[in-house]
């Protein structure tokens, strides 16, 4: 859980009064939403490295590119795939 | 060598481990605080082609291992009570406490998620206003702006029903308690990357001035690992104690200052106990008192008996770098992934886990 993987913004929206930017990345498809409330800077088409949700850092392409396949290599790409599905149901 | 033909650049890899063979002329034991890192070690087969002298020794950094068992307990009581949710990362689930885990309270009835964001625990929270929604926020500096960012979220929403169980853990206070203990003895440290990037490297100096240590901040993919130590190992060989950055194409001196604020509006230091281990002064975060109503330490009057750790795990000896996982009694016998008797076999950062997996000492899984 203390990976921060690596993806590229899609879109950009804002969100509470429009005080606040949340992006849509991109991890090598895999869309997930991420507060951009830390990295002001960001804009659409750049690559930021992402920690649970939150926009960190920004990272080069190339970078990005190196890192997310490095991650999906050694399988470490699981935490962004919806676990809970999996998990055993709550009894009735 | 068994990995090392499949790293992107096994070329560069090798070049690495035969400068830190040429430097290195005296034995040194160099701790890397970040479990992330210790997998990256043991998963790529680094740990066994770093020459003799060089002992890597893994330390404390594993967020899901450091939780104390008390407050597993906690959750695991929260996650059992009527109108709760409790989300928790996926990491939580199987880390013992002193009855069950989150998985077994989740399979006898309780409303247990699992989520990649704490951010999603808010919009669970707003779609179930009946329900209290806790986060089990638990992690280092990395995770905490993340983690303040869903109670400013739920602040600003003005709702009532969402609230976290903070354990956050933080880096220099270990390295300090590390280097305070009298059968550990290391010489240099790793520091943890993604921690930097957020929190930047200033709180690394007192600690070089005050420990002559070297302490270079490392990324964790196979390449950083092997030249963040061939940088202590240059160190050491030179009589040097400085603070390095090899990850300075993510990590910034002065770390994210926007993330720095946002976890001061939330957070305030405090002392925490370290599972295993001890009460560390000033090594965590907890919940200011003006969001007092969404700290659930605070919000639901939990009364449960502190409970005992399992004697027969050395966790905290462990992540001290005192013992390796091997030198445990139950290591691969009593204890296994499938059925673990401390948090470092269970997590996907702890030090027993990585061993288990990787490093070739277990045959069965
Ligand atoms: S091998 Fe198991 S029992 Fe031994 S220290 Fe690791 S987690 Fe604890």
């Amino acid at each position: 859980m203390c990976l921060a993987i690596p993806g590229k913004i899609e879109s950009i929206e804002l969100q509470y009064n429009d005080t606040v930017r949340m992006a849509k990345v991109s991890f090598g498809g895999i869309i997930k939403e991420a507060s951009l409330e830390m990295l002001s800077e960001a804009a659409i088409g750049d690559y930021v490295l992402v920690h649970v949700g939150v926009a960190i850092s920004k990272v080069d392409e190339q970078e990005a590119l190196k890192t997310f396949k490095y991650l999906e290599e050694i399988g470490e790409l699981g935490e962004l795939e919806d676990v809970d599905d999996y998990l055993p149901k709550k009894k009735e | 060598m068994k990995f090392l033909a499949e790293y992107r650049d096994p070329e560069l890899a090798k070049q690495y481990l035969q400068e830190i063979k040429n430097t290195v002329t005296q034995p040194w034991s160099i701790m890397e605080v970040c479990g992330g890192q210790t997998h990256s070690l043991v998963k790529n087969g680094i740990i066994d082609m770093l020459p003799k002298e060089v002992t890597m020794i893994h330390g404390p950094g594993c967020p899901v291992c450091v939780t104390p068992l008390h407050l597993i307990d906690k959750a695991i009581h929260l996650a059992l009570q009527e109108n709760v949710i409790l989300c928790s990362f996926g990491d939580m689930l199987r880390v013992p406490g002193s009855s069950k885990n989150l998985l077994e309270a989740k399979a006898e009835g309780g409303d247990v998620r699992i989520l990649y964001s704490p951010l999603e625990a808010v919009q669970i929270a707003e779609a179930n206003p009946s329900k209290e929604v806790v986060f089990f926020a638990v992690g280092f500096e990395t995770t905490a702006p993340a983690n303040a960012l869903s109670v400013i979220n739920a602040y600003r929403k003005g709702l009532k029903n969402y609230s976290i169980l903070a354990s956050h853990v933080l880096v220099p206070p270990a390295i300090e308690c590390v280097m305070e203990d009298v059968d550990s003895h290391i010489d240099g440290f790793l520091a943890a990357g993604h921690v930097c990037t957020i929190m930047g490297n200033f709180e690394y100096y007192p600690l070089v001035e005050k420990y002559k240590v070297p302490i270079v901040v490392t990324g964790f993919e196979p390449l950083d690992v092997l030249q963040g130590i061939l940088m202590v190992v240059r160190q050491l060989e030179a009589h040097k104690a400085e603070v390095e950055n090899q990850y300075a194409r993510i990590v910034k001196e002065e770390g994210n200052l926007e993330a720095q604020k946002m976890i001061f509006e939330v957070f305030e230091i405090t002392d925490r106990l370290w599972r295993g281990m001890e009460i560390i002064p000033m090594s965590g975060y907890q919940v200011k008192e003006k969001y007092a109503d969404f700290d659930a330490t605070k919000k639901f009057k939990i009364e449960i008996e502190e409970a005992e750790e399992n004697p027969e795990c050395i966790a905290g000896e462990i992540m001290k770098g005192i013992k390796k996982p091997i030198e445990c009694p139950e290591f691969g016998k009593k204890c296994k992934p499938t059925n673990p008797l401390g948090a470092p076999m269970v997590s996907s950062e702890g030090a027993c886990a990585a061993y288990f997996h990787y490093s070739g000492l277990v045959e069965e899984y």
